[in-house]
């Protein structure tokens, strides 16, 4: 299960600057990459175009090519990628369904899409609510819960559809400390089931602990690209407006104020 | 300076009294029986778990949101006695999701919207949105349409809209939701301006470090009652991770460690790096 970019350029519609620029990007099978970049970088907009929403839905101008497990799907529709690729983005009121009336309905509404037998549409939706703990929110209207648990039934609904590609628009954005934990989890056992997950999050400390790669974005060009912890601990992403991991920002206060500290830097082994 | 505007209003005091509210959906109290008391110039950030009743709070505090038991008092008077005008003069609220909030055609008149509904007009108008424009990062963007806005740019235009109000309370909800480093250190430069200024800041997150770095006193909330309830460096000791934990808290790194090297309490990089014994550090962002 692979997803590959190759000299990706996008364009939005009425717009002169193009919003990406000669994107290369490979997702192995149970890899999870991670997007990084300060804000207006093109993260979103990457995000679209591999989910296939742009141009689709989105309109605007492409170039170049994005193969699923060695397919080429320019000419696919996007009923016939969506089964391929799940999608999560950060804002949950644009993404529950707005026609069901309890939470579970609403994460059962994306299993029952894929036509799956009742049984195994009721036991998937069971198993995404327990994971993200919200099981005791079932008889809830999901339009009238908290912003960070709309986040979670949101994402609980694209869990039980167990994508083989997904890709999550800082998903943890109104997510509690312990929520964002439990995406974590879920991201990583989905990645371990084989699904290729690209995930563009501003909370680094979350990219430090899942991904295996990391990509910075900026101005829509790939500027930095490597094995996670390496790209995380690069100088240069300060000046990019990316927040270092805290273990790393931690020991960067501690070299500035001259505190070479032997016990500061015992206590950070591990983190 | 002194604006003219602070001059005029009186600072505010926020209290409120065993405040509960039920949704009419449920029999499930979003708050129970909150005692708060906010004395004017605080900087105060509300934590606690999805759901456990942040956002219902603080509605109450603009009357947003009526109490269901209990009473809102500000400035002395329930809130239930005051006007929409009058809450809104005092109490600005920027929301979590600024698309429930923006509705102009344009970032300039959206900005304008709320000091013109307070009778603001002429130099004093033009005055309140451009400071407010320049502190949010979105001068010279006065004719885009806030849609051609990126997200996070979005979320700051909610806050430039409530700038620019200039209320003597200032109640943001996750404003850091979505923002780059950069736009996270544009959001505390805002907040310490504010307060510097003698009014009053609330704001809901789920950013530890940003917390712990920004703010002078943390309430907690669980089940819609408040469990914890002192300045940052208390709420972060060791002391308190029991209580903190039992709601899906965790301090950020910087009070870890400190704990681990038996340092006290050592919420931010820069506290840690005193109680080393590094004397003369400089604050960190």
């Amino acid at each position: 299960m692979t997803i590959t970019l190759a000299g990706i350029g996008y364009r939005y519609a009425d717009t002169s600057k193009p919003a990406l620029i000669d994107v290369d990007l490979e997702l192995g099978e149970g890899e999870v990459v991670g997007l990084a970049g300060p804000s207006e970088a093109g993260k979103t907009t990457l995000c679209l175009v591999l989910s296939g929403l742009a141009p689709r839905t989105v309109g605007g101008q492409i170039r170049g090519s994005l193969t699923l497990d060695g397919e080429d799907v320019d000419s696919w529709p996007m009923h016939r990628l969506s089964q391929r690729i799940g999608i999560a983005f950060q804002n949950p009121s644009t993404q529950l369904s707005q026609v069901t009336d309890t939470v579970f309905e609403e994460v059962a509404f994306g299993p029952m899409n894929l036509g799956l037998p009742r049984d195994e549409v009721i036991s998937r939706t069971w198993a995404a609510l327990s994971a993200l703990r919200i099981d005791a929110l079932v008889e809830r209207d999901p339009r009238r819960l908290s912003g960070g648990q709309q986040q979670l039934v949101a994402l609980a609904g694209l869990l039980a559809m167990r994508p083989a590609h997904l890709v999550l628009d800082e998903p943890t954005a109104q997510l509690d400390p312990a929520g964002t934990q439990l995406i974590g989890d879920a991201i990583e056992r989905l990645a371990a089931g084989g699904a290729s997950i690209l995930i563009a999050e501003q909370k680094t400390d979350l990219l430090a602990s899942i991904c295996s790669r990391l990509v910075v974005l900026n101005g829509g060009r790939v500027v930095l690209s490597g094995p996670a912890a390496e790209v995380l601990a690069d100088p240069s992403l300060d000046g990019l407006g990316v927040a270092a991991p805290s273990p790393v920002r931690l020991r960067r206060a501690a070299e500035a104020a001259g505190a070479n500290d032997a016990r500061l830097a015992e206590a950070l082994t591990g983190d | 300076m002194t604006p003219a505007w602070l001059r005029r209003s009186p600072v505010t005091e926020l209290r409120t009294d065993a405040l509960t509210h039920r949704y009419v959906d449920g029999d499930i109290s979003a708050l129970d029986g909150v005692d708060l008391e906010i004395t004017a110039g605080e900087r105060l950030a509300i934590i606690g778990q999805n759901g456990s009743g942040k956002t219902t709070l603080v509605r109450h505090l603009n009357g947003l949101l009526r109490p269901t038991e209990g009473r809102v008092i500000i400035d002395g008077t329930d809130a239930s006695r005051l006007t929409v005008a009058q809450l809104a003069s005092r109490v600005g609220l920027a929301f979590q999701d600024p698309d429930r909030q923006i509705f102009a055609g344009s970032v300039r008149s959206e900005v304008e919207f709320g000091p013109r509904n307070l009778g603001r007009s002429g130099t004093d108008l033009e005055d309140a949105v451009d400071a407010a424009l320049e502190a949010s990062g979105l001068g010279g963007e006065d004719e885009t349409n806030p849609y051609d806005l990126g997200q996070s740019r979005r979320k700051l235009l909610a806050l430039a809209s409530v700038l620019s109000m200039r209320t003597p309370v200032l109640v943001l909800d996750e404003p850091t939701t979505g923002q780059d480093a950069r736009g996270v250190e544009r959001v505390r430069d805002v907040i310490e301006a504010v307060a510097a200024e003698g009014r009053t800041v609330i704001a809901i997150s789920h950013d530890m470090r940003f917390v712990a770095e920004t703010f002078e006193r943390v309430i907690v909330l669980r089940g819609g009652r408040v469990i914890l309830d002192g300045s940052t460096s208390q709420i972060f000791a060791p002391e308190a991770w029991d209580a903190l934990t039992s709601t899906h808290l965790e301090p950020p790194l910087a009070a870890v460690i400190g704990q681990r090297l038996e340092l006290g309490s050592t919420p931010t990089d820069a506290s840690l790096i005193r109680a080393l014994g590094h004397e003369g550090f400089p604050r960190v962002g």
